[in-house]
């Protein structure tokens, strides 16, 4: 029982602290920019405020824009869920296989783009057709540096990932340090961050995720943008239980739940520091070399692959 | 005295007293004596190996035995021909302006470290001291390829620079691979890469490592023995360069990479006990010979079309190692023999021809028997020599490599009989109208030296006659440790 | 400093090694070609010390000072002084473009694993792990040199050719005896300093350091056209 209530505290701090992690990293932009930035809770009050809005449809809209908003937030705190955060064997973690995550994310991102193209405007088509072609390269990639990782544990469900690599004594394993490079390449491009969106960005023909969400407003605009900031927090989450799991609760008691509260949320700001100072220092790149970025991410995983058998698989 | 150091030093020496003296006339005789006393010197080695089943010196850092000791008396000939020859031909080239007096005291100097070069490899009993010499003689004649100076000669070096590179960079890997599987047996030190040492272990190399190695070792050798694919270098590096420099590439370094080759192939027989490296080396070497021959053809510019002889009969050679009989590497060890003396000949006078002429464009180099009779001649008999006229020793060669492939591969006897056959064509197509062509007004009169070229190709001549007992002995000798006897 | 954990960061330094050698392929600017290269150097020298302080062969450590020196330092300076002089700041030119070439570097690796994993098992030494990474950086190097069109990219993949052929010596056999590599050493450094020479003299009749400027003069000679 208890464990079940642990499950069901795991997604909820994913949904409630999406928010304030989106409003950590920015207001850590600010600073380190020597700006004041906004208080962390900012986003959060963002949101608060769009769901006291009204919502204003296009005549033409039909009903896949007004359905698309509730089908991308629940995929994406679904797949939120079942990342283990604070606990490691819970109910629901046969489930938390990478490929199902990868899946249920794409089904996301299909609707999203679905909805971008639905009004017919020229800035909703355009991001539509650049997220599909950024995806279609990112995807290879993120799986190809999850199956490195894959391989040392036999299997692509995270639990097993996680406890393989918290019994294996610590190793310097070039492979993982390649696909590890990857992932956090691959992230970036998930997550819509500079180098290759800019989230805040105001300039429509520059936006990739922000041009498919342009004509939604109210409660509708609420749910994606928490739904974008929940896929930050999956991916930080995803990245930390991959390749630093070490922390994460094995029993259901208190203390040690506290403790791997503690741990989680200090790997977090640490990720989400290096994130920032990331953004602040790399300009954002041209459309048309992203593909080139997309590319050595997946050279890297697959190298990674290959020094695996390389070096680490004694004949 | 030491002859194994007196061969040796000498050249280096003089490549360091020729890289100070100015004067070109001073620096061509300074030549001349190194090279005969380099000459004089591997006499008296030879002497010392004969009746000897072979020679080790200096603890067994170098090794004579049957294979190579006419090698290196081979090597101090023709350096000390060429060295004769050169003297007035480069003293020619200075006073029409195609090179200045510091480019010949470059010219000198590299000349003798070359010399140095090939002597080590030939006499070196560690195979990474025959990489090291063999890279040593490819430098020491990459910056003489591009003497004169020209768009095309610069071309010509630079490629031949690369393309050795890569393929010495090959078979140092190949030799690496050699040295990993060695060390488990002989320890980690220089006596893993000790020929003889390695010759009487070499049951006990691991055959997989041994065989990839030969892989790498026939690629990257082959490379600078002039095999096709990969020889698109030789036919620039030796038309472009000075001729001089043309006949000691064409007649000594293509040598040593052969030299090279057939040690590894000896290594890996003893390791595998098939018939792998040979039938690799056969497969190079028939495809090169048909290569050769066609492409002989297409040539306009006379020293390209003897470079392209020269592929073809390192082909030859190639093959005939390849066949693994003693029969046929009789045949490889004669071959080598007069391959040198003649080709180096005949490129002296097509050295003299093109001076004469002013030209090296077939076309345009006409009735060479009239106004310089000594040039006509030693063109005509120098092909004829070549191509495999009886009674010079090139014919012998051939006609026991001929024999030897009926015995063991009857089919593959036409092939080379095409081969030899399509050269031959294409050398005398060229060569008559050169030879007895209408009379150009433009020909000049130049102080030619033709001794060196009567001296080689009476030598042949001698050689296809009878060969003397001693040489006979070694080749018979020679022939028995390459196919399989013991050290 | 454990047998295990030195073998660990040896074979993290294989791993790098290949990392560099994809990179050496993946630039577009002259600059950042050269500066890949003098981190391969460096990185070959403390893999070459490393190796010395595990196995104890103290020749190593020579040929590791060596390395550093003569591939770390003195060939990066002289190449950078080749650039400087001849103004070849520019663009590295190539023959496919960077997705090909990084395919085929791709299966050149996964050949070169093939061919040499099966030997590296006949091995003791606790440096085997490197050799099928050693290889497949000579091929890379080779690749380099093949699909590029100006001579100092191409000078560049020679020496990193030898570079990695450095490096399988160590792999397969903890180095060379040292007078041989001693000799390969003075070959490598000859040989630099002829291209440097030849740059020049490419430079004052060619006007240009493209191969293909070369191979035009060479072209007219063959064939009756």
């Amino acid at each position: 029982m208890t464990s079940f209530f642990f499950q069901l505290l795991q997604a909820l701090l994913m949904v409630v602290l999406a928010p304030i992690a989106a409003g950590f990293v920015a207001t850590t932009k600010a600073r380190l920019q020597n700006r004041c930035g906004a208080s962390i809770m900012q986003p959060w009050r963002d949101i608060r405020k769009l769901f006291s809005k009204e919502v204003v449809l296009a005549e033409h809209a039909s009903w896949i824009f007004r359905f698309t908003p509730y089908v991308v937030f629940t995929a994406t705190v679904m797949a939120a869920s079942v990342v283990p955060s604070l606990l490691l064997d819970t109910p629901l973690s046969l489930t938390a296989d990478v490929i199902a995550l990868v899946a249920l994310l794409a089904l996301a991102r299909f609707f999203l783009s679905l909805a971008g193209m639905d009004i017919g405007t020229a800035f909703g088509g355009m991001g539509a057709s650049r997220e599909m072609t950024f995806s279609a390269l990112a995807e290879p990639a993120m799986l190809m540096s999850v199956f490195v990782l894959s391989l040392g544990a036999h299997s692509t469900n995270l639990t097993t990932m996680i406890a393989h690599t918290l019994s294996t004594p610590l190793l310097i394993q070039p492979s993982i340090a390649f696909a590890l490079v990857a992932m956090l390449m691959i992230a970036i491009v998930e997550t819509g961050r500079i180098p290759i969106d800019n989230p805040t960005t105001h300039l429509e023909l520059t936006m990739i995720h922000e041009a498919m969400l342009l004509e939604y407003s109210g409660r509708h605009l609420a749910l994606m943008e928490w739904a974008s900031m929940v896929k930050l927090l999956l991916f930080a989450t995803l990245i930390i239980d991959l390749f630093f799991p070490w922390g994460i609760g094995g029993d259901v008691n208190l203390l040690t739940i506290g403790l791997a509260l503690a741990i989680w949320l200090a790997k977090l700001m640490v990720l989400f520091v290096v994130l920032a100072m990331i953004e602040i220092s790399i300009a954002k790149l041209r459309m048309f070399e992203v593909p080139q970025y997309l590319g050595t991410a997946f050279v890297l995983a697959f190298l990674g692959l290959i020094i695996h058998y390389m070096l680490e698989v004694t004949v | 005295m030491n002859f194994f150091i007196a061969t040796l030093i000498t050249p280096l020496l003089g490549g360091f007293l020729l890289g100070i003296i100015r004067t070109p006339k001073l620096a061509a005789k300074l030549n001349i004596f190194t090279s005969s006393l380099t000459f004089l010197f591997s006499i008296f080695l030879s002497f010392e190996v004969l009746g000897k089943d072979s020679l080790d010196a200096l603890n067994g850092w170098f090794h004579l035995d049957a294979y190579n000791v006419f090698l290196v008396a081979l090597t101090a000939f023709v350096g000390m021909t060429t060295t004769i020859f050169s003297k007035p031909y480069m003293q020619h080239e200075l006073e029409i302006g195609r090179v200045n007096e510091r480019r010949m005291r470059l010219y000198h100097s590299m000349y003798q470290l070359f010399q140095f070069g090939m002597l080590l490899g030939f006499t070196t009993n560690n195979i990474g001291v025959l990489w090291v010499s063999l890279e040593l003689a490819t430098l020491a004649t990459v910056l003489l390829v591009s003497l004169y100076r020209t768009p095309a000669s610069i071309a010509a070096a630079w490629k031949y620079f690369i393309l050795c590179g890569m393929g010495i960079a090959l078979a140092l890997f190949g030799t690496i691979l050699v040295f990993f599987t060695s060390s488990t047996i002989l320890g980690h030190g220089n006596e893993a890469l000790t020929w003889s040492l390695l010759y009487a272990q070499a049951g006990q190399l691991d055959p997989a490592v041994m065989s990839i190695a030969f892989c790498f070792l026939m690629v990257g050798y082959g490379t600078k023995v002039g095999l096709v694919p990969m020889h698109a270098w030789l036919p620039d590096a030796h038309g472009e360069g000075p001729t001089p420099v043309s006949a000691v590439l064409s007649g000594l370094l293509l040598n040593l990479a052969l030299y090279a080759l057939v040690r590894f192939k000896m290594l890996v027989d003893g390791s595998t006990h098939t018939h792998m490296a040979g039938h690799i080396m056969m497969g190079f070497g028939m495809v090169s010979l048909l290569v050769a021959a066609m492409s002989l053809h297409k040539q306009r510019d006379i020293k390209r079309m003897f470079s392209f002889s020269s592929i073809e009969h390192m082909a030859l050679m190639t093959f005939a190692f390849g066949i693994g009989t003693q029969l046929a590497a009789f045949a490889a060890l004669l071959h080598m023999t007069v391959h040198s003396l003649v080709k180096s000949g005949i490129f002296f006078t097509v050295g003299h021809a093109a001076q004469v002429m002013g030209t090296q464009k077939m076309a345009e180099i006409r009735g060479l028997i009239v106004h310089h009779p000594g040039i006509g001649w030693g063109l005509l008999i120098g092909t004829a020599a070549i191509a495999g006229f009886p009674p010079f020793g090139v014919f012998m060669s051939e006609f026991l490599l001929f024999t030897a492939t009926l015995e063991s591969y009857p089919w593959l006897a036409v092939p080379l009989l095409l081969g030899l056959l399509i050269a031959m064509g294409g050398l005398f197509r060229f060569v008559q109208p050169m030879v007895y062509g209408e009379t150009a007004e433009h020909a000049k009169h130049v102080q030619v030296n033709m001794m060196p070229v009567y001296i080689h190709f009476g030598l042949a001549l001698i050689l296809g006659l009878s060969i003397p007992l001693f040489l006979s002995q070694w080749y018979h000798q020679a022939a028995a440790l390459i196919v399989g006897g013991s050290i | 400093m454990s047998l295990a954990f030195a073998q660990q960061i040896i074979d993290g330094m294989a791993a790098l090694t290949l990392l560099i050698s994809f990179s050496l392929l993946a630039q577009h600017r002259m600059l950042s070609v050269l500066h890949w290269f003098a981190a391969q150097g460096w990185l070959l020298a403390a893999t070459a010390a490393l190796v010395a302080y595990s196995t104890g062969e103290s020749e190593l450590y020579i040929s590791a000072i060596m390395t550093f020196l003569l591939k770390g330092l003195l060939l990066p300076w002289m190449l950078w002084r080749v650039i400087r002089k001849l103004h070849v700041h520019r663009e590295v030119e190539s023959l496919m473009n960077s997705g090909m070439t990084v395919i085929i570097a791709v299966a050149v690796t996964l050949f070169s694993f093939h061919v040499i994993q099966p030997i590296e098992a006949t091995s003791e030494l606790m440096t085997r792990n490197s050799m099928a990474i050693a290889t497949a950086c000579v091929l890379l190097s080779m690749l380099m040199m093949i699909t590029r069109k100006k001579a100092i990219t191409q000078v560049i993949g020679f020496l990193a050719v030898e570079n990695s052929l450095f490096f399988a010596a160590i792999g397969a056999t903890n180095g060379m005896p040292l007078v041989v590599e001693i000799g390969i050493a003075f070959d490598v450094l000859i040989a630099a300093l002829i291209f440097g020479l030849f740059f020049f003299q490419i430079r004052n009749t060619f006007d240009s350091m493209e191969i293909d400027a070369m191979q035009a003069s060479l072209i007219h000679k063959d064939d009756d056209e």
